[in-house]
């Protein structure tokens, strides 16, 4: 089959490996029909995951066909359509048990390196490196899922692709995130990012009812996603103090929860930018906090700060008394997608939310490499890229024509 | 049938663990237990931490004032100074902060030649030699307790039963796991010893003999193999299960492992295994055989148990596609990475 596959930093190759097939009698395999590149697998394509190894398959967002199941997988058959969650959860352990899915103590493999890292080891993922697992990803034709008797759900097929496959991460990820900042009647969410997590946490924190909802960006054309699709309102970092602008739109309060959907590569303007960007690469820290600073810095006394973005290693100067003496409540983690399918599946029946309305680009299998550079350099407005894993390359690749939009600050 | 014969040889609290049965107590024993760790004694532990400072202070002098420290040893070249800074500081964080201390301590002994080579020929020219020589007898003193601390620590660890060490420790393991299963499940699947190879990977097959009695094969490195028979020494269905090696193949190792309710939380699953290179060739073949990491052998070992336990499987990589991994990959791939 062909798989998109890593071999480096900004190193991928999209070729000919070997099929999956069924190891344990839990899993199956699907033939993937679509598969979306994450904001997270850039952090990988810049080089800043640990663990990853030449030859590792790419991709944790995908959907497809049941083509084969494993003897003990008995509520999938052959021929179902399914979308399937990022974590990989025995559905047993002590976790799994309380929905905390992407904390499942058994589906790490390489558990003791996550352990050397975090001191736990939270659930294996797919395509994400050995920390987690060094599951085979799903950028490719065919996937092995394991436990799929837990993950997997199966769609109507009456929802197209694009309106169903991103209940496999950004969707679930971006409405646990609005969902952990326990949003109450009147009360306002800063959201940092505009990418798909940032855009889903905003309409999110829209549906369970947030009185008004902040975006932080600063590309033009997020902000513009966010403001058309959930009435945000809307602050440049590039052109104003977003901690000022939150004060005087807050009445100096702050508002009542922040949402950092940034994660570790955070961008930020003049001495403290270059400074993160300096120790980044010095490997003096892992990951840059700019968005997550000034979200604990801006958030109102007593508030809420969920953090979705990803963040792997160390991080520097986190204002942590900001925490202590604002009384701060932080909330992150993996997102425990299993537990969100079904209802946010029924979201989407209703036709509350159209999650396909982030997608901006679908590309060949074939041209992963080429859309990696365009998402990680925001290209041609480029906000959510699905690839087609049996697409001819010409009529997929046309699709995405169009010049680059200018980037302004 | 249960059997309730107190052993004095294993147990989970410390008075019960003594030993095995018939060995002579009293010989070195290497501890891997909660503390996850050789227990070691506190003065070698002080003289390491204090040669690391040493080495670290001297680093940072060396590199932030090398023309003074030239003036007071009496060597003439500042950029030389630097340089035996700098390994000193890298000596001096190498012993404070990595758990092998032993190669960095020998870095230490390896320049102090040096640097008494390097006096010695100042001490043979002219001029600054008072000052020389008093360098030269402060190292020396310096090469002395280095030697003494890297022979000291080089030789406990050829007592750690090392790969190709002595390997004359006994050797003592104890951890624990949570199962989200019944104490009377966990204890059935592990009661049926023929099912202890699943999940433990030094282990071949395990065939019963009698209601007590069972043989145990095990497989190591480069296809060695070793035999021996198993006792049940007491059996508390649900609760604990002890055993050691019976007579006829030499008191080598012994086994307990209990299983208490969490509070409607499951089990928590305490193994301890005790392994003695006492017991005869046997006994040293197998403290080789768990090599020079037990401590995450009995790990891996349980939470493979819990896996089967809680899933039926045990997840793993094997086997699926791949990219070409390339050297690096192939060798992380053998070294156990999934």
């Amino acid at each position: 089959m062909k798989a998109n596959v890593w071999y480096g930093r900004e190193q991928l190759r999209v070729e000919d490996v070997p099929d999956p097939k069924i190891i344990n009698p839990r899993d199956a395999i699907v033939r993937i029909t679509s598969t979306a590149i994450c904001g997270s697998d850039l952090h990988i394509y810049d080089g800043y995951i640990p663990g990853m190894l030449p030859g590792d398959i790419l991709g944790h967002e995908f959907m497809g066909e049941v083509v084969e199941v494993g003897p003990e997988v008995r509520n999938l058959q052959v021929g179902d359509r399914v979308v399937n969650p990022f974590p990989i959860s025995c559905g047993a352990c002590f976790f799994c048990r309380q929905s905390l899915y992407s904390l499942c103590e058994n589906s790490n493999p390489n558990a003791w390196l996550a352990e050397k890292l975090w001191g736990h080891s939270p659930a294996g993922l797919f395509g994400y490196s050995h920390f987690l697992g060094g599951y085979a990803g799903g950028q490719a034709q065919y996937a092995r899922i394991p436990f799929a008797d837990v993950g997997p759900i199966k769609v109507p097929q009456d929802l197209s692709d694009e309106q169903v496959l991103l209940l496999s991460d950004v969707f679930p990820t971006g409405y646990m995130a609005a969902e952990q900042c326990g949003i109450r009647a009147g009360d306002t969410v800063a959201v940092w990012g505009c990418g798909p997590v940032g855009l889903f946490a905003i309409k999110s924190a829209r549906l369970l009812g947030a009185e008004r909802v902040i975006a932080i960006d600063r590309f033009p054309a997020r902000l513009r996603k966010a403001s058309q699709w959930a009435d945000a309102e809307t602050l440049n970092y590039g052109q104003v103090d977003v901690r000022e602008a939150l004060e005087v739109m807050t009445g100096g309060r702050g508002p009542d929860a922040c949402i950092d959907a940034v994660g570790m590569e955070g961008h930020a303007h003049g001495a403290f930018g270059s400074y993160d960007r300096l120790r980044q690469t010095l490997m003096l820290q892992s990951d840059r906090p700019p968005a997550l600073r000034q979200a604990l810095m801006a958030c109102r006394n007593g508030g809420t700060v969920s953090i979705p973005g990803a963040y792997g290693g160390l991080v520097d100067r986190i204002p942590f008394g900001a925490v202590v003496n604002k009384a701060l409540t932080v909330k992150s983690g993996q997102t425990h997608v299993q537990r969100y399918l079904k209802p946010l599946l029924e979201l989407i029946e209703k036709g509350a939310i159209d999650p396909g309305f982030v997608v901006t680009h679908r590309l060949a299998l074939a041209d992963a490499p080429r859309a990696y550079r365009m998402f990680r350099d925001k290209q041609d407005s480029c906000i959510k890229v699905v690839l087609k894993p049996w697409a001819d390359v010409p009529t997929l690749a046309a699709d995405a024509g169009g010049e680059p939009e200018r980037i302004l600050h | 049938m249960a059997t309730d014969v107190t052993l004095p040889g294993l147990g989970r609290s410390g008075p019960r663990a003594e030993g095995i049965a018939g060995l002579e107590p009293g010989a070195p024993a290497a501890h891997y237990g909660l503390q996850d760790g050789v227990a070691r004694l506190d003065a070698a532990e002080s003289l390491e931490r204090g040669l690391g400072w040493l080495s670290v202070g001297f680093g940072v002098a060396a590199i932030a004032a090398p023309r003074a420290l030239c003036w007071l040893s009496g060597l003439r070249s500042p950029t030389l100074m630097r340089m035996m800074g700098t390994r000193d500081l890298a000596a001096g964080v190498g012993i404070l902060t990595q758990r092998d201390r032993a190669p960095w301590l020998w870095t230490r002994v390896v320049g102090d030649a040096f640097d008494l080579a390097a006096l010695s020929i100042v001490l043979a020219g002219r001029g600054r030699r008072g000052r020389a020589a008093f360098a030269l007898a402060a190292v020396a003193g310096v090469t002395a307790l280095d030697l003494l601390a890297a022979a000291r620590l080089t030789g406990s660890r050829a007592e750690r039963a090392v790969p190709g060490g002595s390997g004359r420790t006994d050797i003592y393991l104890e951890r624990s796991i949570a199962i989200s299963k019944s104490p009377e499940e966990c204890y059935r699947f592990w009661r049926s010893f023929e099912n202890l190879p699943r999940f433990m990977h030094s282990l071949e097959s395990v065939r019963p003999l009698d209601e007590r009695r069972s043989r145990w094969v095990a497989r190591g490195p480069m296809a060695m193999r070793l035999e021996w028979t198993t006792e049940i020494i007491a059996d508390r269905p649900g609760e604990e299960i002890e055993w050691r090696t019976s007579d006829d193949s030499g008191a080598a190792n012994a086994g307990s492992v209990s299983f208490e309710a969490a509070g409607g939380r499951g089990t928590i699953v305490r193994v301890s295994l005790h392994y003695s290179p006492r017991g005869g060739a046997l006994g040293a073949s197998l403290v080789r055989l768990l090599g020079h990491d037990p401590q995450s052998r009995i790990r891996e070992d349980l939470r493979r148990f819990k896996q089967v336990m809680e899933t039926g499987e045990i997840p793993t990589t094997r086997g699926q596609p791949t990219g070409r991994r390339g050297l690096l990959g192939r060798f992380a791939q053998r070294w156990g990475l999934s």
